[in-house]
């Protein structure tokens, strides 16, 4: 926090680099966070869930991202999504027992050229097809 | 370096830049935009540095990772100059060749060549792919001649000139004067005159004013925002410190998606090197005017990029918006003055300054001045973006930029606006694309989306798309929007799952107007959008799903079957092996197989393993 001048402004950006380096916002974090901003916990806690971005549990080891942009969707996005499920045995927002995978929808990442575009641990996957989905997730056993 | 304190000590250094570099020298740019990259194009810039390295070429050739020259679908792109040879679709194991035949000896690799989707003629020389050719690429155009992470190469194609005439040329109100002259109005989709909104804001009491960049491209199928940030940062950085001098700022944020990474990472170090050159601080370029920018990252709501939410955001709160009796120009950010603009508004400024605002408002149509950049992408053979004159047709656009519509399916529609905007029929592609016309029809604007649709997509489920995203992110402070998305999407999804009734086409349209009339921002205004253009235009398919209980382009789920085609099956098994239920059984080779409709979880599975076109959804 002392990157961003304990500045209360700076409070979604704070909470990204949270998330990034523990995966998720564990709640003595957020305590901690509203302590040292002096901003309520209410307050911390309201940010916390509005953004999509954030979760208050924690996640697999690589973090599935299907894109459900309008650009994925007319290319086919959601079947690809129910393969995925299909695949692990998971919802979208869900976490394999494991705990290896986490698997989310994300409103566009702006690769629409490349449509149905699926993000695992940070690696972009585009012109996705329902078949190749198997052999995707098995880089990742 | 230290940093340059007059105008002369900035045209010295651009002066010494522009001599070290040889035009001559072969150079080759490589792509290092998000869609590039994602099709392997970190191992393609790898992989030259390599070979120019094993080759001992270091001093005699350049390799220059540039920003995305908007023609994703042909990606990883790399352009060898000085020839301007084009080459699409590049390999890291094209690598040794390219380097050893084109770049030393000039020899065209036939293979890496961009064939011409209608007449098959390859295409050697960049600016001659039609999909360049039919552009007026003003803003995007020097993403692919700078390293964005470089400021020097901005500085080489004439950066930051603007702003030194500004700051030892011009006073506030003339720099006013000239952006409203220029015509230009806001590319983040209102379509607001951005002159008329910097005046008011300068005029607005009070001794502390905010500039603010609107980088929290939300609309589902955009990216041009992601791309000038990535592509071309300081153009950006330029336009809001010429804004900055004209409103009377001296504190700036650029508020960007972090669903965006490369677009955070090259804004943060451009603002660092044009601190570092005194471009940016305090006392720019000795000029006495200070102005600095700071970054802040959003959580992905869709509701911030509206911009009393996006000011909420800043502050630290929850990304709500508030009815803006008083504009956000007169009370914004922290209660104080605040002009927000998005990236390509930014982006726009440096030009007109540079060029005139005469010679920009010779562009375009009457009331839409300049260029606009679209995303063109969904079923279109050449997705990527596209910069156009303001008022060229949809149908140039999408068949002659765009190279028509994939597999010779036919045009359904085209969705431009985004979430808030509406969905066109084939009857209007000759409409001119500017923000009046488009408005007028139904649609808007917005940030520039373009999403083709063709006989394939379902219009109602692409209505229910929309409404389903616009009900997640409303931020649900205010009832119609709310409630109203909620019931809207229930209808729609009765109608795609076969419940349809009569009366829900007109029972959506009435909703509609409550949502139009009593939203408290845009979000809820625009909302209904989609579901009226559609109805208004495609009224025949929704009828199709309430009476008929069929959906004609074989998307709902609910309302098809998948059926095997025995004629054009011979029994390959492929299907057999994707069906994730076991649903298809093999008959033997050469018999076609068949499918139980019974077990069959319509899951398309079967359908995207065919080679053959033997599966039908009816």
């Amino acid at each position: 926090m002392d990157n961003y001048q304990h500045d209360k402004g700076m409070l979604v950006s704070i909470l990204q680099d949270i998330q990034a380096e523990y995966n998720y916002l564990p709640e003595e974090v957020l305590v901690e966070v509203s302590q040292v901003l002096g901003a309520p916990l209410s307050q911390v806690y309201s940010v916390a869930t509005f953004f999509k971005a954030f979760s208050l549990e924690p996640r697999g080891r690589y973090l599935i991202n299907v894109c459900l942009g309008t650009a994925c969707h007319v290319r086919g996005a959601v079947k690809v999504l129910e393969a995925i499920e299909r695949e692990l045995d998971i919802k979208a927002g869900g976490t394999t027992k494991d705990l290896k995978f986490t698997l989310e929808t994300v409103n566009c990442v702006g690769c629409c050229a490349l449509g149905p575009v699926v993000i695992i641990g940070g690696e972009y996957y585009g012109q996705m097809k329902t078949d190749k989905v198997k052999a995707l997730l098995e880089n990742y056993a | 370096m230290n940093k340059l304190s007059s105008p002369d000590e900035l045209e010295k250094l651009r002066k010494s830049i522009i001599k070290r570099r040889d035009p001559n020298k072969p150079c080759v740019t490589i792509c290092g935009g998000t869609g590039c990259l994602a099709l392997r194009g970190e191992r393609v810039i790898t992989a030259f540095n390599q070979e120019i390295k094993r080759q001992r070429l270091e001093t005699k050739v350049d390799v220059r990772v540039t920003g995305c020259p908007g023609f994703c679908e042909r990606g990883p792109l790399v352009v060898i100059k000085p020839q301007n040879i084009f080459y699409q679709r590049v390999g890291e194991e094209d690598v040794p060749e390219i380097v050893s035949e084109t770049v030393l000896k000039g020899n065209i690799i036939d293979r890496l060549l961009y064939p011409d989707p209608n007449t098959g003629k390859k295409i050697i020389y960049e600016p001659e792919v039609p999909f360049y050719e039919k552009q007026k690429r003003l803003i995007i155009g020097n993403n692919e001649l700078i390293d964005p992470t470089t400021i020097d190469d901005y500085l080489a194609v004439g950066g930051y000139t603007a702003l030194s005439k500004v700051l030892f040329g011009m006073s506030p109100e003339e720099v006013i004067g000239e952006v409203k002259k220029s015509g230009l109005r806001g590319r983040g989709g209102g379509g607001f005159p951005t002159g008329v909104k910097w005046e008011t804001c300068r005029r607005a009491p009070g001794d502390t004013r905010y500039i603010i960049c609107n980088c929290d491209e939300g609309d589902p199928g955009a990216f041009m925002d992601r791309s000038l940030m990535e592509g071309n940062p300081h153009s950006v950085v330029e336009g809001m410190i010429i804004g900055a001098y004209a409103i009377g700022g001296h504190q700036g944020y650029v508020y960007v998606r972090n669903e965006y990474p490369l677009a955070v990472r090259n804004a943060r170090i451009a603002i660092k090197q044009a601190e570092e050159y005194g471009l940016l601080g305090k006392d720019i370029l000795g000029s006495g005017f200070d102005f600095s920018i700071r970054i802040n990252r959003g959580g992905g709501a869709f509701v911030c990029g509206e911009s009393s939410a996006l000011m909420a955001s800043l502050e630290g709160k929850v990304g709500e918006p508030r009815a803006k009796y008083v504009h956000t120009v007169e009370k914004g950010l922290w209660d104080k003055p605040t002009n927000l603009n998005n990236v390509e508004t930014w982006a726009n400024i440096p030009l007109i300054i540079n060029r005139g605002a005469d010679w920009y408002a010779e562009i375009g149509t009457p009331r839409s001045k300049g260029t606009k950049i679209f995303s063109l992408v969904g079923k279109v053979n050449n997705t990527g973006l596209v910069e156009v004159p303001m008022g060229m047709t949809l149908r140039e656009v999408i068949f002659d930029i765009g190279g028509g519509i994939p597999k010779g399916k036919k045009f359904k529609g085209v969705q431009t606006g985004g979430p808030s905007g509406g969905i066109l029929p084939e009857s209007l592609l000759d409409l001119p694309v500017d923000f009046d016309e488009l408005t007028k029809v139904g649609s808007m604007m917005g940030s520039g989306g373009m999403i083709v649709m063709d006989e394939d997509n379902c219009v109602v489920d692409i209505a229910k798309y929309f409404i389903s995203f616009l009900e997640g992110e409303s931020c649900g402070k205010c009832v119609p929007c709310r409630e109203g998305l909620k019931r809207m999407r229930e209808i729609l999804t009765d109608i795609t799952e076969g419940r349809g009734e009569e009366g829900d086409i007109e029972l959506l349209e009435r909703l509609s107007t409550v949502l139009i009339d009593g939203s408290l921002c845009a979000l809820g205004t625009t909302a209904p959008n989609p579901v009226l253009t559609t109805i208004r235009y495609f009224r025949d398919e929704y009828e199709a799903h309430v009476r008929d209980k069929k959906c004609p382009a074989g998307v709902c789920k609910e309302l098809v079957t998948y059926q095997i085609i025995e004629e054009k099956c011979p029994g390959c098994g492929l299907c057999v092996k994707a069906c994730p239920v076991e649903a298809i059984t093999f008959m033997g080779k050469k018999k076609p197989v068949v499918l139980d409709q019974e077990k069959c979880i319509k899951c398309g599975a079967c359908y995207d393993v065919c080679k053959l076109g033997a599966i039908a959804i009816k």
